[in-house]
C-alpha cells in the first residue's frame, strides 16, 4: 500500500538530508528517523525517511537454502530480530 | 522591438511586421522563407510524406531540449517514421502577451539549431498572440513533408511473426528528465531529455537494411503505447524480454521514486524498429555506427500467439501484459 | 546481469520449486492473502502468480488506501477543490478516484486548483508559498504514511502556518484484518503481511493473527525473491500446522517498528471509527486530530454540508473484491463496463488496485497464446 525506496544519505541540514538513489537525489526529512547518519542507507517513502536499512545476514540466506535442501536451519531467526 | 510581447504583435499590423523582421527572420531565414509569400512553393518530386504536431510541453527549457527543439525533432521523426526524408517545415508559433522577446528568441534559436542538424527549413509559418492566461507561454505547431526513401515500405501491417524488435536506445530519458523537473529530483548532468532529429539514423537503417517493416517513435505513453497501437495494427503479439529493456539506472531511480515504469516514459529521439530476424545483426551493425543508434539492441520478437497484445517475459520467467497506458504520469505513493 | 541478480533469481528459482514440492497433492489450495496493494503490483509485474502452482492461491486484501477511501470522502475533497480560496494537494493516486457524481480531475478541468505533490511536506511548501490561499492536503493512507502527514502538522504548528489543513482519512490496518476475519466466508490460510506498515508500526502489531486466529503470518518486502520467500515461509507455515508472525524483511523491519513515527503518530492523532469502502464501518480502525490539532482538520474549521454519498447502484462489487470474497473477473462489470479509462470502482481507478492490476497485468493467471 505503500511505495517506499532504499536511497543512501549523502547530506544532512538541520532534519532535513539529500539521498541519492542510483544518481538522483531529492530531500528527504528525517524528522520520522533522527537517529539516521550521513552514509546510511534509508528506506523513504512520502518525502520522508522511515527507517535505516540494515544489510541482513548472508547467513540467513544460507540457513534458508540449507533448509530447502532438506538440512536444519542452523541461524536463530529470532536471535537476530532486531529491537 | 519591444521586451515583451503584445497583443498587437499578432494583428497584423506594423508590430506584426516588426515581430517578423527584428525576430523571426533573422533567426529562422532561408531563400524560400525570405521569399515571404502567403505559402512556400516547394521543388519535392516523387512520393511525399506529409505530418503534423503541436507542442504544449512545460517547462518549456529542460535539460536537454526546450519547445523550439521538440518542434523540429517531433516532426521530423514523424517524417522519419514513414520512411520519408524530412525536406520543410511550417512553423506556427501561439504566444501569451506577456511572453518576454527574450525567451522567444531563445526558443527559436533553438528551432533553427536542430533544423540546421536535421538539415531541413522552415518555409512559411505563421503567429498569433492571444491574452494573458489564454495558454502557457507559447505554443507551437509544425508540419513538415519529406521524399519517401526508394525502395523501402513502412508500415504496421508489415509486421509479421518471426520478425525483431529493435529499439534505438535507452528508454524514458526524456520524461524522466520533465517529470524529475517538476518534482524536485535532481538528476546527473548526464542525464537529458533524448530530444533528437533521427532522420539521419533512418535513412542509415533503411540503406543498409531495406526489409525493415516498420518505424515508430515511442512518444506520449512510451513504448508500451507504441508497441501497443502497433500489434494491434499488425494483428500479431509482441513479446519483450524484461532483462534486455535498456534503461539508464537514473532512470529507473526517477521510477522507483515516482511509481512509474519505463516501457510508459514518453522518448523524444528514439524509434523502435522491426525487422526480419535474419537481417538483425545487420541492422544493429548499422545502428551502432550512428551516435543516435549506439544503444540500439533486440528487445523482444513478433509472434503469433495472443495477436494484438503486447506481454513481457519477466526476469524469473513469468509472462504479464504490458497494457496500454491510461491517463497522464502522476507520482504515486502507494 | 551482475551477480547479486544471478544468485537472487537461483534462489527464486529453488524457493518456487520447493513451494510446488510443499503443496503438491493438496486437496485444496491455500489461500494466501496478500494484504497490500504494492504487494499486488509486485506480484503481478514479476508474473509470480503463473509461476506458483495451482495449489498456492494468492488472494487480494484491503491494502490500498484508494480502494477503501469511501465516496463521501471523495465528494469532500471535490467540494473544497471547487473553492475559490482552496488549493487541494493530493497524492497523484486520489486524482481520479470517482466520487458520487465527480472526480478530482474533473474538478480540475473546472478550474479547481489540484496540485499533485509526492510528500506531505510538498503541500505545506505550496501553503507557505500561497499564504492568501487555504491548502487542504487529503490524509489519506496507512501507518505508512499517516505519520508524514502529522510530521507536516507539526511543522506548520512549529513555524506558525495558519492556511495549512488535513482532510483526514487515515485507516490502520490491524483492525481492517480482524474486520475481515469475523467474515466466516473469509477462508483464509495465511496473511503475507504489509512491510512498509510494519517498519512503522512493527512486526509484534501483527501477532493477534498467530495468537487468537491461529493464522500464519509473514512479513515480506517487495521484490520478487522477498515476496518469493515470504510466500515459502506462509507455504512451510502452513503445511507444518503451524501459525507464527515471522519478519521476512528484517532489513528494516523490527520487531517494534520505528517508535519516533509512532509517538508523531500518537502525538497529533487518536483513533476513532472509519468508514471502509466494502467493508463498512470498523470501530478504532481510523485516524483523527487529537482536540490541540483540531485547527488543521478543515473538515472541522469549514464544516460542508453535503448530502450523504447515495449508495452506488452500478453493480460494482470492490466491497467484495476488497475482502477476497470474489476475483476480479467475478464481477459482472469487470473489463466491460468497469475499465481503467472510466473505472466503475476505486479497485479499477487506483494504479495498485486489485481489479487495475488484474486488467493491466493479464487478469490474474495470463495464459500466453
Amino acid at each position: 500500500m505503500c511505495l517506499a525506496v532504499p536511497a543512501k544519505i549523502v547530506e544532512i541540514r538541520d532534519s532535513l538530508a539529500t539521498v541519492e538513489l542510483r544518481g538522483v537525489t531529492r530531500e528527504a526529512s528525517l524528522m520520522l528517523l533522527p537517529e539516521a547518519k550521513v552514509g546510511d542507507y534509508v528506506l523513504v517513502h512520502a518525502g520522508f525517511a522511515m527507517q535505516v536499512i540494515e544489510e541482513t545476514d548472508m547467513a540467513e540466506t544460507e540457513a534458508l537454502w540449507a533448509e530447502m535442501n532438506g538440512g536444519p536451519r542452523t541461524v536463530n531467526l529470532e536471535l537476530s530480530l532486531h529491537g | 522591438m519591444d521586451d515583451t510581447i503584445q497583443l498587437a504583435h499578432g494583428a497584423g499590423g506594423r508590430m506584426s511586421a516588426m515581430l517578423t523582421e527584428e525576430v523571426l527572420r533573422p533567426i529562422l531565414g532561408n531563400p524560400i522563407l525570405d521569399r515571404m509569400h502567403d505559402g512556400a512553393t516547394l521543388d519535392m518530386g516523387g512520393k511525399i510524406a506529409f505530418t503534423t504536431d503541436s507542442y504544449v510541453v512545460a517547462p518549456r527549457f529542460f535539460p536537454g531540449g526546450s519547445i523550439g527543439r521538440l518542434a523540429v525533432c517531433g516532426t521530423v521523426n514523424y517524417l522519419a517514421m514513414t520512411g520519408a526524408e524530412a525536406k520543410y517545415l511550417s512553423l506556427a508559433l501561439i504566444l501569451e502577451e506577456g511572453l518576454s522577446v527574450e525567451e522567444l528568441k531563445r526558443v527559436l534559436r533553438d528551432v533553427r539549431a536542430a533544423a540546421d542538424e536535421a538539415g531541413v527549413s522552415i518555409v512559411t509559418g505563421d503567429t498569433k498572440v492571444v491574452g494573458h492566461g489564454a495558454c502557457d507561454g507559447i505554443y507551437i505547431n509544425t508540419a513538415g513533408v519529406g521524399k519517401i526513401i526508394e525502395s523501402t515500405d513502412i508500415a504496421p501491417q508489415n509486421i509479421r511473426p518471426g520478425m525483431d524488435v529493435i529499439v534505438s536506445g535507452f528508454l524514458g530519458d526524456h520524461a524522466a528528465t520533465i517529470t524529475a523537473a517538476r518534482h524536485g529530483l535532481k538528476l546527473p548532468e548526464a542525464i537529458r531529455s533524448d530530444a533528437v532529429p533521427l532522420n539521419g539514423l533512418v535513412k542509415e537503417m533503411l540503406r543498409g537494411v531495406p526489409e525493415i517493416a516498420c518505424l515508430r517513435d515511442p512518444t506520449r505513453g512510451g513504448a508500451a503505447a507504441t508497441l501497443n497501437e502497433l500489434a494491434a495494427q499488425s494483428g500479431t503479439g509482441i513479446l519483450l524480454d524484461e532483462e534486455l529493456l535498456p534503461v539508464r539506472p537514473e532512470v529507473e531511480g526517477v521510477c522507483e521514486l515516482l511509481g512509474f515504469e519505463p516501457l510508459y516514459l514518453a522518448n523524444e529521439g528514439k524509434l523502435i524498429a522491426f525487422v526480419p530476424a535474419e537481417k538483425t545483426e545487420t541492422l544493429l551493425k548499422v545502428m551502432h555506427t550512428h551516435p543516435y543508434g549506439k544503444e540500439a539492441r533486440r528487445i523482444g520478437a513478433v509472434t503469433d500467439k495472443a495477436p494484438g497484445q503486447v506481454a513481457m517475459k519477466t526476469a524469473l520467467g513469468g509472462i504479464r501484459i504490458v497494457d496500454m497506458p491510461t491517463g497522464s504520469l502522476v507520482p504515486r505513493i502507494c | 546481469m551482475d551477480e547479486k541478480t544471478i544468485k537472487e533469481k537461483e534462489l527464486s528459482v529453488r524457493l518456487l520449486e520447493e513451494i510446488k514440492r510443499l503443496t503438491t497433492g493438496r486437496e485444496h489450495p491455500l489461500r494466501l492473502m496478500e494484504v497490500c496493494g504494492t504487494h499486488t503490483v509486485s506480484i503481478f509485474r514479476a508474473g509470480l502468480r503463473q509461476l506458483l502452482p495451482a495449489e498456492v492461491e494468492l488472494v487480494s486484501g484491503p491494502g490500498c488506501p484508494v480502494c477503501v477511501t469511501p465516496d463521501g470522502y471523495m465528494d469532500a475533497a471535490i467540494a473544497y477543490a471547487g473553492m475559490e480560496d482552496v488549493i487541494v494537494a493530493t497524492f497523484g493516486d486520489m486524482l481520479k478516484v470517482p466520487g458520487s457524481s465527480s472526480s478530482l480531475a474533473e474538478a480540475m478541468a473546472r478550474g479547481g486548483d489540484v496540485r499533485i505533490v509526492y510528500s506531505p511536506l510538498d503541500a505545506l511548501a505550496i501553503a507557505k508559498e500561497n499564504p492568501e490561499k487555504k491548502v487542504v492536503f487529503l490524509a489519506v493512507g496507512f501507518e505508512t504514511t499517516a505519520p508524514t502527514a502529522a510530521a507536516a502538522v507539526l511543522t506548520a504548528e512549529r513555524e506558525n502556518v495558519g492556511n495549512f489543513f488535513l482532510l483526514p482519512a487515515q485507516k490502520l490496518v490491524p483492525p481492517a484484518i480482524r474486520a475481515l476475519l469475523a467474515d466466516e466466508d473469509a477462508r483464509i490460510d495465511g496473511f503475507l503481511l504489509p512491510g512498509h506498515v510494519a517498519v512503522v508500526t512493527g512486526s509484534e502489531s501483527f501477532s493477534f493473527l498467530a495468537e487468537e486466529y491461529h493464522l500464519p503470518s509473514v512479513v515480506a518486502g517487495f521484490s520478487p525473491t522477498e515476496l518469493l520467500r515470504g510466500i515459502y515461509r506462509l507455504v512451510r507455515q502452513a503445511t507444518a500446522g503451524e501459525a507464527r508472525i515471522e519478519n521476512e524483511y528484517r532489513s528494516v523491519v523490527r520487531a517494534g517498528g520505528n517508535p519516533a513515527a509512532q509517538k508523531m503518530m500518537h502525538q497529533v492523532y487518536e483513533t476513532c471509527a472509519a468508514e471502509w469502502r466494502g467493508l463498512g464501518t470498523i470501530p478504532a480502525s481510523g485516524l483523527r486530530l487529537r482536540d490541540a490539532y483540531r485547527r488543521f482538520d478543515v473538515s472541522q474549521t469549514r464544516p460542508l454540508d453535503l448530502p450523504p454519498a447515495p449508495p452506488k447502484k452500478s453493480g460494482c462489487r470492490c466491497g467484495e473484491v476488497l475482502r477476497g470474497r470474489i476475483t476480479p473477473k467475478e464481477c459482472r462489470l469487470f473489463g466491460t463496463v468497469c475499465v481503467p479509462e472510466h473505472a466503475a470502482g476505486p479497485c479499477m481507478v487506483s494504479a495498485e488496485g486489485v481489479c487495475a492490476a488484474w486488467h493491466k497485468y493479464g487478469g490474474g493467471i495470463f495464459q500466453y497464446g
